[in-house]
């Protein structure tokens, strides 16, 4: 078995190699990468869900005034506002990606950015109607981002009050049978994300639980709703009296949200959570088959912390079964950004792109390989299986990307026997780099490298 | 480290025509001779303008400035119906009886309105009563669960957009005609080199390539000769992306694939829907005019293509020269398998008191039973399968009749 080495580190763990980027020179210091302050964070803004709930406010305000005024002029102008603030949110959106693709390119090491997208399909929301149900970023990057590198509880605390979350699983139509809300309008439990809570999100769909926990946990959650885009504890939609889930009482507290929050630190720390996570963190980040000796270990170290996250990617990390050659297919976002990122584009340039670029370049290009930005189909995110993402088409779009956008995406193309260790590292394979230097011209010397598996598998 | 001759071997000394990345693939055989095209149309098509009811005096009270009626264009279908001008360049199939409408259908779908859940029940091809969640496959997908003989390219989903139709667990393939890789000869050669010791790259860069030279040669494969007949059909306009997922569809078909399904968007007509209604209709009748073009007379003979949309929408106008989400509305059925010149379905009329909520047409059958008994006769499955297995909890109710 091998053990760290700092190329694939950068490979697997990160956003890729690039000239301008040194390897972490042991696992102390890819570790290291996720402590200290999040600089390509604080330097690359999303834009946050405020903006998008500001403009979503100012759209119903036209929409009033329009309906009380009779003035045709007024009317006229009451239309343009609003066409003006839908301008808006697709320029937040806009900038989001942007912003999203520079953070990868720009960030030397870029083990956060990949933790980020990590949890952020582990706890996939939608795509909603209005302007709030669109800023998907904004969700990842102030719901996600911060805690990434914290407990775990932290971060499902931080899920389980976001707006885009709730609405996504109907918890915003689940309401305590027993409630004052009920009572008054026949509505009832929806165990959508109590569900998902468990199977998905903590104790995984094989973990020890039965229904009567779902549907008790669904009891605890209501109460979580959404009211004018921002989250509500609403008492009147909760449920009284106790509840047990998983053997542990709960329904004591003087606020229901406490007792939300204290089955969650429950959950987060439960044996099988930390199982599930092991293996779902291996399964992304080393193989699709991961060793039991590497998923064994992690769920220790992360038991042993209490739920901390990075005493569990510790444990991924100095494991020598992580640093096993064959890797795991990049999703395409992923393969796109360290392409960007290989090919030393400056993020001032990303920033810089007009709407036209990203749709050519990224949107278009992401959909022809499979993965609609931010649109998964279902609420367990994208596929992990290297199967699902190298069929005829997927690989089509890739190389197809490969082969035309660098040479857009650059002043000048890299010398392809330079780019092969930019891209690859000091030992591209063999067959890489024969392709390299015997390609007919620098374009497709540049998209071979970037086509080849080598490249294509973090 | 690998021996630098072995490679310009393998490489440079093969020709191309031995190289296994251009080896055709091999052909599975078919469960079945008959065709299935199914035609998902995003953003909601409005029935009511499609094929108008202008016999329904009602009609003209509702629609002000939408012209209905064969006195604005409307092709007269049979004293009652009318066809939008836009596809009256399909008058010659409803002559020769192979294009035929459904009305007043719908999903199970009520009351919220939105395309997402609309599309996403309508693909998953279940009631209100199976969650969101749950919806996990489509419903031709399940019907492919059933059959024996079934492979991967027995079903096609075309286009980048998501078909949730064709999801499941049987393997289905998928190709966007947008995805293209033309390589020269010696990136091809590089590529496969490259790739040698990858299978999973490797034969799908195989099977992507040779995807490609085959629709690069289809208009060599589709002898002008065989295209049937038809006086006055005009030839099908190609060119646009959207021609080029149908020729693909065709060219499928005419081999091992039995069932494609695609999407042909933009029917969200909020607004100067007169404009935009001639313009998608136009669209949707080139797709059927590449269809029964590329497929010749014999399979054209044993296909049928359904269009199916989300929901319908008001029966009233909007202040902006459109229409807004509504309930039910209507579903095209092609084909030389389909017994056409028809509109069939119960008209519920558009009185007040007749309409859903007030607001939309009255859905008077479920659009799952059409599509159910088109599957039924084609494919020869049980009803009791399509009760249970393909659309859960489906009536079938009597056989319409719309497959000879």
């Amino acid at each position: 078995m091998t053990s760290f080495d700092p190329y694939l580190a950068m490979r697997r763990f990160g956003t890729g190699l690039a000239a301008q980027s040194a390897p972490p020179a042991d696992a102390g210091a890819l570790l290291a990468d996720l402590v200290g302050p999040d600089a390509v964070g604080t330097k690359y803004k999303v834009p946050s869900s405020a903006l998008y709930r500001d403009l979503d406010a100012e759209i119903v305000r036209l929409r009033r005034a329009k309906r009380a005024s009779e003035n045709p002029a007024k009317i006229e102008r009451f239309d343009a506002q609003t066409s003006a603030a839908k301008a808006q949110a697709g320029a937040l959106q806009l900038a989001a990606v942007k912003a999203r693709v520079a953070r990868g390119v720009a960030a030397p090491i870029g083990f956060r950015e990949r933790l980020e997208w990590f949890w952020a399909d582990h706890f996939t929301v939608r795509s909603l109607g209005g302007i709030s149900g669109r800023a998907l970023s904004a969700f990842s990057n102030e719901a996600v981002r911060p805690h990434v590198t914290g407990r775990f509880a932290d971060l499902l605390k931080a899920v389980v009050v976001e707006p885009l979350m709730l609405r996504s699983l109907d918890q915003d139509r689940s309401v305590g049978p027993n409630s004052p809300f009920a009572k008054r309008r026949g509505m009832g439990l929806n165990e959508n994300y109590a569900r998902e809570l468990i199977e998905l999100h903590t104790l995984g769909a094989d973990g020890s639980y039965t229904q009567t926990d779902v549907v008790e946990l669904a009891r605890t959650l209501a109460g979580l709703t959404v009211s004018k885009g921002r989250f509500v504890w609403e008492k009147r939609r909760a449920e009284p009296g106790d509840k047990r889930v998983l053997g542990q009482v709960y329904g004591a507290a003087e606020d229901g949200l406490d007792d939300v929050f204290a089955v969650l630190e429950d959950l987060s720390t439960h044996p099988d959570t930390a199982r599930h996570l092991a293996r779902k963190l291996a399964v992304h980040f080393v193989s699709d088959t991961p060793d039991p000796g590497l998923m064994a270990h992690m769920a220790a170290r992360y038991s042993a912390s209490k739920g901390d996250l990075t005493a569990l990617y510790a444990g991924m990390i100095e494991h020598p079964a992580a640093w096993d050659l064959a890797g795991n297919v990049k999703w395409p976002f992923e393969y796109l950004v360290s392409g960007i990122k290989a090919l030393g584009v400056a993020p001032a340039r990303i920033l810089a792109a007009k709407r036209r670029d990203v749709r050519r370049g990224l949107m278009v290009p992401l959909r022809l390989m499979g993965q609609d930005y931010q649109r998964p189909v279902g609420p367990d995110g994208w596929a992990e299986e290297d199967a699902a993402w190298i069929t005829p088409q997927g690989i089509a779009g890739r190389i197809q990307w490969a082969m035309n956008a660098p040479d857009a995406l650059t002043e000048r193309l890299p010398d392809p026997r330079d780019f092969l260790e930019h891209a690859l590292g000091p030992t591209p394979p063999e067959a890489v780099r024969f392709a390299a230097f015997n390609a007919e011209n620098q374009r497709e010397g540049v998209g071979l490298i970037l086509a080849s598996a080598a490249f294509q598998r973090r | 480290m690998m021996d630098r001759r072995l490679f310009l071997n393998g490489v440079l000394g093969c020709s191309l025509a031995a190289s296994p990345l251009v080896t055709p693939v091999t052909l599975a055989s078919a469960p079945w001779d008959t065709r299935l095209v199914v035609l998902i149309l995003r953003g909601a098509m409005d029935g009511l303008d499609v094929v108008q009811p202008y016999g329904d005096p009602a009609l003209a009270k509702l629609r002000r400035t939408l012209l209905t009626g064969p006195e604005n264009g409307a092709l007269d279908l049979d004293g009652f119906y009318g066809l939008h001008p836009g596809l009256t360049g399909l008058k010659p199939l409803w002559d020769a009886g192979e294009i035929a409408f459904a009305h007043a259908v719908s999903t199970p779908y009520r009351d919220a309105r939105s395309h997402f859940d609309g599309q996403d029940l309508l693909e998953a091809g279940t009631g209100m009563d199976v969650p969101r969640a749950a919806r996990v496959d489509g419903w031709l997908n399940r019907l492919l669960q059933d059959v024996p003989g079934v492979h991967s390219k027995t079903t096609y989903a075309i286009g980048v957009d998501e078909m949730l139709v064709t999801r499941g667990a049987q393997e289905v393939s998928r190709w966007s005609p947008d995805a293209r890789l033309r390589l020269s000869p010696q990136a091809q050669r590089l590529l496969e080199l490259v790739y040698h010791d990858d299978p999973l790259f490797r034969d799908a860069a195989l099977e992507a390539i040779d995807i490609t030279q085959r629709l690069s040669e289809a208009p060599e494969l589709a002898p002008v000769e065989d295209a049937p007949m038809m006086d006055g059909m005009v030839p099908a306009a190609r060119g646009k992306t959207a021609a080029r997922v149908a020729e693909f569809a065709a060219a499928r078909l005419r081999e091992d694939t039995r069932i494609a399904a695609f999407s042909v968007n933009g029917w969200d007509t909020h607004a100067r829907q007169g404009t935009t209604m001639g313009r998608r209709l136009g669209g949707l009748a080139n797709t059927i005019g590449i269809l029964r073009e590329d497929l010749g007379a014999e399979i054209w003979g044993k296909t049928a293509v359904l269009a199916m949309t989300e929901f319908g929408r008001t029966v009233r106008e909007n202040g902006s020269k459109g229409t807004d989400h509504g309930t039910a509305g209507a579903m095209i059925l092609a084909g030389g398998a389909i017994r056409g010149g028809k509109v069939y379905g119960d008209w519920p009329g558009l009185d007040d008191s007749a309409l859903y909520q007030g607001r939309d047409l009255m859905p008077t059958r479920d659009v799952r039973a059409y599509a159910g008994w088109v599957m039924r006769s084609l494919f020869g499955l049980k009803a009791s399968q399509i009760e249970r297995r393909v659309f859960p909890g489906l009536d079938l109710g009597t056989d319409p009749g719309v497959v000879l």
